[in-house]
């Protein structure tokens, strides 16, 4: 290890797990929200691993909890109980601080709703990014790989949904993380606008080997990935491989 | 059912909509407590005049016969006559050292009929009892009861008067020692004696040296000045005036016009701030609650409802602030009362809470919401309900002027959001600026007064009048008196004056006045400009403040009629030979000896000023005070250490008000923006901290405005505090005085250091609000 690696704390980024390994494994998750006076169980006890490299679709109809189980995976939310912990980083005891941390190093995230900040352009949205992130690839690479390189100064409001959603993929994979978070990212797009997101996270995927994760409601787009977990009621009601991963453009719904 | 989330809406927004209630406390709490003492004290003086009866007319004479009496009523205008004696004298009460004047005016047999008395305490006094009263705070001041005895010099005898009684009158509701700056009850007092004993005292039996005369109705005050004047003449009358310039009359009613000015001006600044706020908010509010405006349309409910609905909403708001206002105007209202009853002898002056003035801040701060809130109701109301249940389109930005000019280059993307943000609503950036340079300018203006008068006081009393103490004749003496003087001991120099009383006449416009003669060059009473430049006396010929020059419409270079009011009375002409703007009253002066030249009779001196070792001060006012043919010593130090007592409690108060009312501005409007951009920018800011900002970061992005906002407006506010303090320089001057405009860079940072700590706060606050976001709640609704 260099100096200036240990100087920053760096001992467990540059030796990604091979691919296959288990990065996230959660024990016994449970989630009890409280709404007003009705209390809210959206996990109820959840048993799950992820590998590193792997591309999964998390499937469930709304208010099956997915959205919760991929906050928790993402160190935005903590469960109620059971234990989480991504590598050696332990989600459930970490204090706000460390999660913050955890985000800033390991985490992209990709929106519904893009939330990009309509006062910066795009190549500024992803500079947020890559001026706190170690190791990042420039905004130009990072739009480049989203193939938006021809619309780096446009404002988000001069972006059809399609592409505001490719720079916020841009965004999330710019600091090159470990594990990429898509909390239903075609959601709000048009079929053939979703199919280049989709397209797009696929090629991150591929190429960069960022371990995926993304929930959908929509059951098509389970045929791309190579595991499909299906969400129902707080619970994982079923696991399938995908011995045979389609190609984003050959999905209809 | 809108009632409910009306009330509802209001719990939701219960820290924006407190900040701007307070704002429009403070507007009502300045407008019900200025405008009820100003009503107070205009009403309270106007009775006091009507039932008191306070004379129209005042003539100030050597000496004439009481028989005199009868010619002045046959005069055509004229009213009830009263005959009066009135002397000066310096006093010793027991107890107190310094050097005290008593200003004595006779009791007619069975009462004054014009000027009459309040019998406050006591009773009237005997003839021939050597029994007087005495002005109302004389005993309170100096722990004094009624039987206790003071001694009055009157020429050059000492009396022992006993109080049995003490009174005010209407002609001195303001009681000042002519030539002081402000009153001083503790050097100065006024006293009523029975017409014989005074008269016996001032030997002016059967004779009187004072006239009050109230005109009878329709009676033109000119006519009746003119006959007067000529019928008193050859008894030695310096020219009979009007209410307009009767001392008390006049401090009085500039007072009276200032309140005025001042119930205006602070509550308009209060009130413009409170319509800026509201206006923000419920755009805000508007803006945020289109589908619930949408749904409610949908439901049935028309415009006027909707629209309704929201104004109800900015009603309770300010009624609410309004009830808070009106109490605290009540307060600050019966506390400037009080501080009112320090200057003013006022005995019916009693503070009431008028309702007329509550209703009408009530009427004038739903108005101002009114007129804020419209915008924002007006977007509600026009809404179509179908419209309104789309999200709205996302707000646009663009790169602002200062980045095309280069200098995004500097900034990091957090830099250019700031920036962006405010280039977006340029109008709200600038008016929250304008908001907390308001705070800033009022804090100015609280610590304006303290500098001017502090710069004023200063100049007068430290660097040009050199003076430690001014000694008056009884009659003009020879200059040999100078070297008695200087024999004094304790006395270290001597500079002789002249006052003569004349008349100065530039066409039909005349003004009767003292023309101060002092030696040239004057060595310790020296004349300054407004600037605080020593001015010579020119060699021959007048010099005139400019207040003066100006009501002559006399210039430098013209010739002036002076009717000398003493001696063989000629009438002279004089050239005007220079004017200096000054800042204290209404001034001629010349050159000692040509004065004297002037005035037809040999070299004479009126009084001197001296130059005292500290450590005789006391012996030797002691000394001079019994010396006869002195009719009065002033101690330097005295009045000034006196005056900046009175001043600085005075100042204490309303700085302390200002400070205050600067504190509820600056935190009403950096609340209230900080409030409204967190909502509008909440789930940016949840993105931030996903992307994996800290708190810190991310509070940095919306408080980084708010800081940009306050820096800019710190210029703004000495700007404004400078414009403000002008104002009110100029509402405050009159021909008695006049307020320099100085604004100390101590002042200004003052007011900057509260502007930034009460922002500090507000910031810090709403820093919790935003380490408190719930980033899955904020993220989850979409926009």
């Amino acid at each position: 290890m260099s100096l200036w690696r240990a100087l920053n704390g760096r001992n467990d980024d540059d030796d990604r797990p091979a691919p296959g390994t288990p990065v996230f494994v959660a024990h016994g998750l449970t989630k009890v929200y409280r709404m007003g006076e009705v209390e809210v169980h959206a996990l109820r006890g959840m048993d799950l691993e992820l590998l590193a490299g792997e591309f999964v679709v998390l499937l469930g109809p709304s208010g099956s909890g997915k959205s919760t189980l991929l906050n928790i995976l993402g160190g935005l939310d903590t469960p109620s109980g059971g234990t989480v912990r991504y590598r050696e980083h332990d989600l459930v005891g970490a204090d706000e601080r460390r999660l913050t941390k955890y985000r800033r190093e390991h985490v992209g995230f990709v929106f519904q709703f893009y939330n990009l900040i309509p006062s910066l352009t795009a190549r500024e949205n992803i500079a947020l990014v890559t001026e706190i992130a170690r190791r990042p690839m420039t905004p130009e690479e990072a739009l480049a790989l989203v193939d938006l390189a021809d619309r780096m100064d446009h404002f988000p409001s001069q972006l059809s949904g399609g592409q505001q959603q490719r720079v916020a993929i841009a965004r999330a994979v710019a600091k090159r993380p470990d594990v990429l978070l898509c909390d239903e990212p075609t959601g709000a797009l048009d079929i053939t606008s979703g199919k280049v997101v989709l397209g797009v996270l696929a090629r991150v995927n591929r190429e960069l080997g960022t371990t995926t994760a993304v929930i959908t409601h929509n059951a098509a787009i389970a045929a791309m990935a190579d595991r499909v977990v299906t969400i129902a009621d707080g619970r994982i009601s079923k696991v399938v491989r995908n011995d045979h991963k389609a190609s984003p453009e050959d999905l209809a719904w | 059912m809108l009632d409910r989330k009306l009330r509802r809406d209001l719990l939701r927004m219960k820290g924006q909509a407190a900040a701007i209630a307070l704002v429009v406390a403070c507007a009502v709490a300045a407008y019900v407590g200025s405008t009820t003492t100003y009503r107070a004290l205009r009403s309270s003086n106007e009775v006091y005049y009507d039932r008191f009866a306070f004379a129209d007319v005042f003539a100030e004479l050597r000496r004439a016969p009481r028989s005199l009496a009868s010619r002045i009523a046959e005069i055509p205008g004229v009213g009830t006559v009263e005959t009066r004696i009135v002397a000066d004298g310096p006093m010793d009460i027991p107890g107190f050292a310094e050097p005290a004047t008593a200003h004595v005016v006779s009791i007619p047999p069975g009462g004054p009929r014009l000027n009459r008395l309040v019998l406050l305490s006591g009773r009237m006094p005997e003839p021939g009892a050597g029994e007087a009263l005495a002005g109302d705070t004389l005993l309170k001041l100096h722990h004094l009861r009624l039987g206790d005895a003071v001694t009055v010099a009157l020429e050059g005898t000492r009396h022992t008067l006993r109080l049995v009684g003490t009174a005010t009158s209407p002609e001195f509701i303001f009681q000042i020692r002519p030539g002081d700056l402000l009153p001083d009850d503790a050097h100065f007092a006024v006293f009523w004696l029975p017409e014989s004993d005074l008269a016996a005292a001032t030997r002016l039996d059967g004779a009187f040296n004072n006239v009050a005369l109230r005109l009878a109705p329709g009676a033109r005050e000119t006519d009746v000045l003119a006959r007067l004047d000529r019928l008193l003449e050859p008894y030695g009358c310096l020219g009979a005036y009007g209410r307009d310039r009767h001392v008390s009359h006049r401090f009085i009613s500039d007072e009276i016009r200032q309140l005025q000015g001042v119930a205006v001006f602070m509550p308009a600044v209060f009130l413009g701030v409170a319509a800026f706020l509201l206006n923000v908010a419920f755009s805000r509010l508007v803006g945020t609650q289109r589908e619930q405006i949408a749904a409610i349309k949908a439901l049935g409910y028309g415009n006027a409802a909707v629209g309704l609905h929201f104004l109800q909403l900015a009603g309770v708001i300010v009624l609410l602030g309004t009830l808070v206002g009106t109490l605290a105007g009540a307060w600050f209202g019966s506390a400037m009362t009080r501080m009112y009853a320090l200057f003013y002898h006022l005995p019916l002056f009693r503070y009431e809470l008028d309702p007329s003035a509550v209703a009408s801040a009530v009427l004038l701060s739903l108005l101002t919401a009114f007129a804020g809130v419209a915008g924002a109701v007006r977007r509600a109301v026009r809404l179509p309900p179908a419209e309104a249940m789309r999200p709205p389109a996302p707000p646009r930005y663009h790169a602002t002027l200062l980045e095309r000019l280069g200098l995004g280059r500097l900034l990091g993307p957090v830099g250019r959001m700031i920036l962006r943000s405010l280039g977006r609503r340029p109008v709200r950036a600038l008016l929250t600026a304008v908001g907390v340079a308001a705070a800033m300018a009022v804090l100015v203006l609280g610590a304006f007064l303290d500098d001017s008068i502090t710069w004023m006081m200063d100049l007068q009393f430290r660097r040009a009048q050199l003076e430690d103490a001014t000694v008056t004749f009884v009659e003009p003496r020879d200059p040999a008196v100078v070297h008695e003087l200087h024999a004094v001991p304790g006395v270290t120099a001597v500079e002789p004056f002249r006052a003569v009383p004349a008349v100065l006449r530039a066409g039909h416009r005349t003004y009767r006045i003292g023309i101060l003669g002092l030696p040239s060059p004057a060595a310790l009473h020296r004349i300054s400009d407004r600037e605080g430049n020593l001015v010579a006396l020119p060699a021959g010929g007048l010099m005139l403040t400019d207040k003066l020059a100006d009501l002559l419409h006399a210039r430098p270079g013209d010739d002036l009629d002076v009717d000398i009011l003493e001696g063989t009375r000629p009438r002279k002409t004089v050239r005007l030979a220079a004017v200096v703007p000054d800042l204290i009253g209404l001034s001629a002066y010349m050159e000692l000896d040509s004065l004297n030249r002037l005035a037809g009779h040999g070299p004479a001196l009126s009084g001197a000023f001296l130059s005292v070792d500290p450590a005789a001060e006391q012996a030797l006012h002691r000394r001079l005070k019994d010396a006869p043919l002195v009719a009065g010593v002033l101690l330097q130090r005295v009045a000034v250490a006196s005056f900046e007592a009175t001043n600085a409690q005075y100042l204490l108060f309303f700085t302390g008000i200002l400070v205050l009312f600067a504190a509820v501005i600056a935190v009403g409007v950096v609340y209230n923006s900080a409030r409204v951009t967190l909502a509008e920018r909440e789930r940016e800011l949840a993105s931030l901290r996903v992307l994996g900002f800290t708190r810190g970061e991310v509070s940095a992005v919306l408080l980084g405005e708010l800081a940009v906002l306050v820096v800019l407006a710190l210029p703004l506010g000495c700007l404004f505090g400078l414009g403000f303090s002008a104002l009110i320089a100029r509402n405050l001057s009159s021909d008695l005085f006049r307020v320099p405009l100085i604004v100390e860079s101590s002042t200004f940072a003052f007011a900057a250091l509260v502007v930034l700590g009460a922002s500090l706060l507000t910031a810090l606050a709403v820093r919790r609000r935003i380490d408190r976001l719930d980033l899955v709640e904020v993220l989850k609704t979409k926009e």
